[in-house]
């Protein structure tokens, strides 16, 4: 019986193991931004430990930024504080910093591809729970607490209790206007919010395949959505095309070293999983979510479920759903006219889902309906020069967008980009939990960037194709308006 | 691993505070805002600071704002409590405020892992009896329970609720050895050798 990449990535991590189901596990390479780690490096002073492989540490700076100005000092003096303090401890225990000022910086799942830091087999952590993204490139990547922040920190090691691997197979072909935000949705409607506690899961089969790198970490970026601690993709040819000739990515022979390492990381054919999963591509529709976690999602022209329709155990759930939403079952989420569209995120801030979304207003001439809020953010400074070579900043903003400065933005509101009161968003990032676009009574229905600008364009959530007509297209990751 | 007297866990006692409702996410029990804070010392404050604000807005009084449910060390919950973010501060919250032990049904992984390094013990209890649990809490601010973690029990209420937690959890809490980084930091050597296997580390040249 053949492994799988998870198992051989573990193994080949495993410092030693602790004989109560606990190892501790060498992190290969460990992401920091400024809003969990200043209490790592306080307590790192506190014990006078350094840290002890700076060069495998590299911080960004992200959840704080403002999307207007970066002139210093930010007007929010909590977020120019965070920020100030990342800059002392980066300086001071001698962390490589992609920082404002160098225009490297951006959200730290989307820098960490961008510069080649993330690379097929590396054990990758970070003080956030999306660092699942990265096991797109065939990476163990985990989510993080600060106290463990402090452990990698100081070690270079963590303590982790090895997973169990429930491999997600997806057959046959996606239909038109169907992206990949549509499926990992359609993948937690499955099998729930917690299905994947305890589990990593392995994405594979023909419809993962034939997905670009941007659409495999929009995928990997919400297993943790679904319980799952991570989630990766097995390492294929457009994994190492994606990533030849990045700056952290080696050259030369140990390009072709790393490339044969790579293959061999991949799960064997024969490998043995915990569990296995098959799914259709043609049995997922564009989907959305109405409710307060991930799993209360209904596909697109679908109506909103009936409190009986569901598990006596979820009823209370969705009755509180509908409550705080402001929505009633059997109805259409068309009725229910949105006040902002974000487009943007880890999940969905990368070029592919902007060239994606321009395409489309392009093509149909469509433009951002009156009363409606549509920001554009970039997930980096250089996802967004990108898009300014290729012109897509003007196409969306002479659609009705805001084109902003890269960072967290909307996604959890720790800058000045929030919802006001009980304003509803459609947005591309990750999470609908109460409150978390910044106003405590916000709302949040979670879908693809194209589904976010289709509503952005009708005022209401609907069919993109009903806007964008032949319009709709999934473009690869260099964009047909290249 | 030798053991750490004063940090050892094995039992904890004290009256309880309810939280009802599945899939309570960590964006609530400490919204994102406070992620501003550069220390965790003022977080016990704050904990499900907008459900509370909500809460007082209809009239109804959270149990955390509760007068009867001050000093209560032991929280009881439905199930996946703690999903969503990584954010520490979420344990770290609950801990400042003056819990010391959760009782759940189930939890989320990251917020039951940072609770375990903080030294903040989650333990898990069927559907049925935690339901039971919390009506005895619900009704009773002034019950007292213990939850025996060398025994996976819970008593409370006249009543003794088998809990689990993690055999390893278990064992590093008895011991006193919870504090993840102590026991990193033991085996430098070790990580040495591990760092000089990985291909990545040594130019793609097999180690
Ligand atoms: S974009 Fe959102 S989910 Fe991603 S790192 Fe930033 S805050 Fe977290």
């Amino acid at each position: 019986m053949g492994s799988t990449l998870y198992d051989k990535v573990f193994d080949l991590h495993t410092v030693r193991s602790y004989g109560d189901g606990r190892c501790q596990l060498f992190i290969g390479l460990h992401l920091v931004h400024e809003a969990t780690s200043p209490q790592a490096f306080a307590m790192l002073r506190e014990r006078g430990l350094p840290v002890l492989m700076p060069e495998r540490n590299v911080a960004t700076a992200d959840h704080v930024i403002p999307t207007d100005t970066i002139a210093r000092p930010f007007l929010d003096q909590l977020g120019e504080d965070m920020l100030t303090r990342l800059e002392e401890n980066t300086t001071n225990f001698g962390l490589r910093f992609l920082s404002p000022g160098s225009g490297e910086y951006g959200i730290v799942h989307v820098v960490g591809p961008e510069q080649g830091l993330t690379q097929p087999g590396m054990t990758i952590a970070c003080g956030d729970s999306h660092t699942s993204t990265h096991g797109a490139f065939g990476a163990v990547a985990l989510g993080i607490g600060t106290s463990q922040v402090r452990d990698v920190l100081a070690t270079q090691t963590v303590t982790m209790n090895r997973l169990k691997v429930r491999r997600i197979q997806i057959d046959g072909e996606l239909n038109p206007g169907v992206t990949a935000k549509d499926v990992i949705l359609h993948i937690i409607h499955e099998l729930g919010v917690v299905g994947g506690v305890g589990y990593a899961y392995e994405f594979a089969g023909e419809v993962i395949e034939a997905m670009s790198m941007d659409e495999r970490m929009t995928i990997c970026n919400m297993a943790v959505e679904g319980g799952a601690r991570c989630g990766y993709v097995n390492p294929d040819e457009k994994t190492f095309e994606f990533l030849k000739g990045r700056p952290a990515v080696p050259t030369g022979e140990a390009w072709d070293r790393a490339v044969t390492w790579w293959k061999w990381v991949a799960s064997d054919a024969d490998a043995e999983y915990d569990d296995v999963v098959l799914m259709r591509g043609a049995d997922i529709r564009p989907m959305v979510t109405w409710g307060i976690n991930l799993e209360q999602s209904v596909p697109i022209d679908g109506l909103l479920p009936q409190i009986d329709e569901t598990s006596p155990e979820a009823a209370a759930s969705f009755a509180e759903a509908y409550d705080y939403m402001g929505m009633k079952p059997g109805t259409s989420l068309s009725e229910y006219p949105i006040d902002v569209a974000f487009i943007g995120s880890c999940t969905n801030g990368r070029v592919s889902d902007f060239v994606e979304v321009a395409t489309a207003l392009e093509r149909s001439g469509a433009h951002v309906a009156p009363g409606v809020r549509a920001l554009a953010v970039p997930g980096s400074n250089a996802v967004r020069e990108e898009l300014i070579r290729r012109g897509i900043d003007k196409v969306l903003e002479k659609a009705g967008f805001e084109f902003r400065l890269a960072g967290c933005s909307m996604c959890l509101a720790m800058n000045p980009d929030k919802l006001v009161g009980q304003e509803l968003a459609a947005s591309s990032s990750n999470r609908n939990f109460k409150g978390r676009q910044g106003s405590p009574t916000g709302r949040t229905m979670i879908l693809s960037p194209l589904a976010v600008a289709a509503a952005a364009v009708n005022g209401s959530v609907c069919d993109p194709t009903s806007v964008f007509g032949q319009a709709v297209t999934t473009p690869d990751s260099e964009g047909v308006l290249a | 691993m030798t053991s750490n007297l004063d940090a050892r866990i094995t039992a904890v006692t004290g009256s309880t505070v309810v939280i009802e409702g599945n899939d309570i996410d960590t964006d609530r029990i400490i919204p994102a805002r406070f992620l501003k804070h550069l220390t965790f010392d003022a977080l016990g404050d704050h904990v499900f600071e907008d459900d509370r604000k909500q809460d007082r807005a209809r009239g109804v009084t959270h149990p955390f704002d509760e007068e009867a449910r001050r000093g209560a060390s032991i929280l009881l919950t439905a199930k996946n409590f703690g999903c969503g973010s990584s954010r520490e501060h979420a344990a770290q919250a609950l801990y400042r405020w003056g819990v010391r032990a959760v009782v759940g049904e189930s939890f989320g992984e990251i917020f039951r892992g940072n609770c375990g390094t903080i030294g903040l013990p989650c333990l898990t209890i069927s559907a049925e009896d935690a339901k039971a649990a919390r009506a005895i809490g619900a009704a009773d601010p002034a019950a007292v329970g213990e939850v025996d973690l060398e025994k996976g029990v819970f008593v409370f209420g006249g009543r003794e609720f088998p809990v689990e937690i993690s055999q390893s959890l278990r064992d590093a809490f008895a011991a006193g050895t919870w504090d993840t980084l102590t026991e990193l930091l033991k085996s430098a050597d070790d990580v040495a050798g591990t760092a000089a296997r990985l291909p990545y580390l040594n130019g793609f040249h097999a180690g």
